[in-house]
């Protein structure tokens, strides 16, 4: 048995160690927000938190986890009124949608350390993430509105 | 728009009072003989769906999938405007597979084109109904009374009802005749071409909760992948899934028939491996030993056959167009310029791979799935399964991306076969190897251009050659040629040049080839747009104002008068003409916008080009810094005019995006072929456009009152020779292949 605490809640799962964490998310808890993209670390879909790290969660077997807590996207906030979130509304980033939540996970992870991150921070830390729609510039425009908003908010 | 609507009489309108019980339902429906005289001329599809609940709800169908178009955001608020619901009291239902709805195959950027007036008919058509109803309620006359935002109200009276209140006596009315249904004037549009509407889907995308076929899940649900055979109409000789049975999770495997050409739609079989998620699926699949029969299309290899293209330039054996006299322009020509282009094969990776979920029960199969085409979809399972079509549910999830990629529903088909052979329910998805390895690719293709050129350095002469394996082969296995293929950017060159000649090579085909977001138009404008600013430098004139002048005078042009029968995208030329001026006018307004002509940086370079695909018109100026040997993009500025615009902020997300797609070919990636077999299999060798490579880019729309044209695929023809020729600009280098990794410049 495995023990995990996502999204806030510690559970147990009876599975191979080997399991990448993105299909023990997809698969057995169910929480499908969190994509399939490449299963190589190489775009970014299956972004999630390990106690608020960004982390490639097809690379990541279960067993690598520990005690460390994952967050995935449908834990990032209550309401999708994460400064992040609204932003990405704002500015209808979206367009499939289906890279987004990833995207969504990385730039969160890049404003918890950087508040006011300049294009080429903004750049550098979203270029694992590929947008095959090409939302890229408006990505870019939503994570700086985001950290307006997170600085309105405190 | 404020006229009757004309061409209603060929449609019966009904009532129905079916699934939702004491709903008003508004459908349209066409008698058999006229909707078989509408389905064979192509150019009206038959129904629409509407449906007011008890509450006041109205639920309206997009019957076309959500792709990232947002076209869930625009249909629907198109009905919505004409029949004045209350945005915020609309819900949208996505449309199963079912003939009534018309055609659902979601490309061909004609979701709007093809829907735009029957749509607002539909709503006006339900507008007029519940003003009806109100006006026999209140025992007055319905032409005093008003219709807005879900109320309809009396002035006189002071009478208010909210449609909630209406949907019971609105049920029980006599359909309008066509006299009676008054569209709204443009001036009473109040969704149609705003701004301030928030996307349908929006917040189930940022918040994980949007269900793509990848998301599927049904009760006691397994997990499937396949191995599919490396080389098309490959076949299994034998296997072994001794080790891959032994894989805690796995459950069982299952033989599935290859096919035999056409391709068509068709799965490509192989073994598939059930499991109890998708992981034990996966490393099941990495156990299985399986002997191959590679079959004749092991003989392909991408490097070596292009030779085979060009050799079977250097004599074209079919003329397209020919105006003029193109060996005339070669005896007169003072010189004549001419170069040779190469564009790669490419795969279409949307960020979702393939996937669709199905279940087979009591004889029906349901199957769930990202497709572009519910009703292909239906119609492949019922033949590969041998069922009637009534047994088969299609239904329609998010689509991860599809740029026609997932027009293809092999993998629909897929799923429902491993789930009937399996008796189990099942998703089946691909990874991204998969997806890479056994798509619908967009072919290669070789292109020679020549020009001749005047002793005043006008361009008398203009010759384009072209060979790519035809998307024909998909359906029919012994073609050689393109098709239609000729009418995306070769043939169609609008140029005023006196002597025009368009030839074709043959090929023979190897690959299953489709249909990739623009299609020809990629390779076709990127050697024709390249070529034209070839000539400018040549002639020593000013790119953009040279591609003004040979453009010409303001008309439309008829390709017939010239023995050249145009497609037009399936529409009229009286409908949707060829029109120079528009074109002028893109490239006047993106040359304007991007500050064509300003002093640039050391080293920076502009380039331009245009073109009308798909009925709309685009062109496209980019910037390009080079520095050390390596070239940056700096800015993009496209200006379209896709005709009238619904949604404004789609039409702006679908041109970023198609300047991304375009990028990201132009830059890097190539699918090449060795022995049969692909050669890439992810993003590492396969590498798509990031943040990184992406400036800003501006987005510039005509202000336009002429029909609705197509905005999901335009946008990227122009981009690859803008950049190219920019590239030239400020390098003096002229690059003629695609992708630029391969020169180290990027």
């Amino acid at each position: 048995m495995i023990s995990l605490t996502i999204n806030g809640q510690t559970q147990q799962f009876d599975i191979d160690p080997d399991m990448p964490l993105l299909w023990l998310l997809r698969d057995v808890a169910k929480l499908t927000g969190t994509k399939y993209g490449c299963g190589k670390g190489l775009c970014g879909a299956c972004t999630v938190h390990l106690d608020g790290q960004p982390i490639r969660a097809c690379l990541t077997p279960v067993s690598a986890i520990g005690k460390g807590k994952i967050t995935t996207i449908e834990g990032l906030s209550e309401n999708a009124d994460h400064p992040v979130q609204q932003a990405w509304l704002k500015h209808n980033v979206p367009q499939c949608g289906y890279c987004q939540s990833g995207q969504i996970m990385s730039a969160a992870a890049l404003l918890s350390h950087n508040k006011t991150p300049t294009d080429a921070q903004i750049d550098n830390a979203m270029s694992g993430n590929i947008c095959r729609c090409g939302t890229y510039v408006r990505i870019r425009q939503a994570i700086h509105s985001a950290a307006d908003l997170a600085k309105e908010i405190k | 728009m404020d006229k009757p609507v004309e061409n209603l009489s060929r449609r019966r309108f009904i009532q129905g009072f079916g699934a939702v019980g004491s709903a008003l339902v508004l459908g349209v429906q066409l008698p058999s003989q006229a909707l078989a005289e509408v389905m064979q001329s192509n150019t009206f599809d038959p129904s629409v769906f509407i449906s007011i609940a008890e509450d006041g709800l109205v639920s309206i169908i997009s019957h076309r999938s959500e792709m990232g178009q947002g076209i869930r955001s625009t249909l629907p608020r198109l009905i919505a405007d004409e029949m004045e619901a209350d945005w915020h009291r609309v819900k949208v239902v996505q449309a199963t597979a079912d003939e009534k709805y018309g055609s659902q195959n979601t490309d061909g950027s004609r979701s709007v084109r093809k829907n735009y007036r029957r749509l607002r008919q539909a709503g006006a058509t339900a507008r007029w109904m519940l003003r009806q109803a109100a006006a026999q309620m209140w025992g007055v006359e319905p032409q005093e009374c008003e219709v807005y935002n879900h109320q309809v109200s009396h002035k006189k009276s002071g009478k208010k009802a909210d449609f909630a209140q209406l949907v019971q006596t609105a049920k029980t009315l006599a359909l309008p005749d066509d006299k009676q249904l008054i569209l709204k004037t443009d001036e009473q549009l109040r969704y149609v071409g705003k701004d301030d509407l928030p996307l349908v889907d929006a917040k189930a995308f940022v918040s994980g909760k949007a269900v793509y076929g990848y998301d599927v899940e049904l009760p006691q649900m397994k997990y499937a992948v396949i191995a599919r055979p490396p080389v098309v109409f490959g076949k299994v000789k034998s296997f072994d899934a001794e080790q891959t049975l032994k894989v805690p999770g796995v459950i069982k495997v299952v033989q599935l028939d290859s096919p035999t050409p056409p391709a068509y739609f068709k799965p490509l079989g192989g073994i598939a491996v059930i499991a109890e998620n998708t992981w034990a699926a996966i490393k099941g699949r990495e156990k299985l030993k399986i002997d191959w029969e590679h079959g004749a299309n092991q003989a392909y290899s991408t490097k070596s056959h292009e030779q085979a293209f060009r050799d079977s330039l250097a004599k074209p054996p079919i003329q397209i167009r020919n105006r003029g006299s193109w060996d005339e322009a070669v005896k007169t020509a003072d010189k004549q310029i001419e170069a040779e282009y190469y564009i790669q094969g490419l795969s279409h990776s949307m960020m979702e791979p393939p996937a669709a979920a199905a279940q087979f029960k009591n004889g029906h199969m349901q199957v769930w799935g990202c497709t572009q085409t519910p009703q292909s979809s239906k119609q492949v399972i019922s033949q590969l399964l041998g069922l009637k079509p009534e047994n088969v549910t299609v239904n329609v999830t998010y689509l991860g991306g599809g740029f026609g990629r997932k027009s293809k529903p092999d993998y629909m088909a897929e799923a429902a076969n491993i789930a009937k052979q399996s008796g189990l329910p099942v998703k089946m998805v691909w990874t991204r190897e998969d997806e890479i390895r056994h798509g619908y690719y967009h072919s290669p293709s070789l292109q020679r251009t020549f020009a001749t050129i005047d002793k005043d350095g006008n361009t008398t002469g203009w010759r384009h050659c072209m060979v790519m394996h035809p998307i024909m082969t998909t359906f029919n296995p012994k073609a050689k040629s393109p098709t239609f293929e000729n009418d995306l950017g070769l043939a169609d060159v609008l140029y005023d040049i006196p002597n025009i000649l368009i030839e074709n090579g043959e090929t023979q085909t190897f690959q299953r080839i489709g249909w990739l977001r623009s299609v020809a138009n990629i390779s076709n404008v990127f050697a024709a747009g390249s070529f034209v600013d070839e000539i400018a430098h040549a002639t020593g004139q000013d790119p953009k104002d040279h591609l003004l002048k040979i453009i010409g005078k303001d008309s439309h042009i008829d390709f017939a008068k010239e023995g050249y029968k145009y497609g037009n995208y399936g529409e009229k030329a009286e409908d949707f003409p060829v029109d120079t001026k528009r074109l002028k006018n893109v490239i006047e307004l993106a040359a304007k916008k991007a500050g064509w002509g300003r002093k640039l940086p050391k080293g920076h370079g502009l380039g331009i080009a245009a073109h009308r695909s798909f009925l709309s018109y685009v062109a496209t100026v980019v910037e390009v810094s080079s520095n050390n040997g390596k070239v940056k993009i700096e800015r993009i500025d496209s200006a379209v005019d896709c005709g009238k615009i619904l949604n404004p902020d789609r039409v702006r997300a679908q041109m970023e995006g198609a300047a991304v797609m375009a990028a990201s070919f132009s830059l890097r990636g190539e699918i090449s072929v060795k022995d049969g077999q692909v050669e890439q299999g992810n993003f590492d060798d396969y590498p798509l456009a990031r943040i990184t490579d992406i400036p800003p880019t501006h987005i510039h729309m005509v202000d336009s009152n002429e029909a609705p044209s197509g905005i999901g695929e335009p946008g990227v023809p122009p981009f690859a020779p803008a950049l190219c020729n920019a590239i030239f600009a400020a390098t003096g280098k002229r690059y003629r292949r695609l992708p630029l990794e391969q020169f180290g410049i990027v």
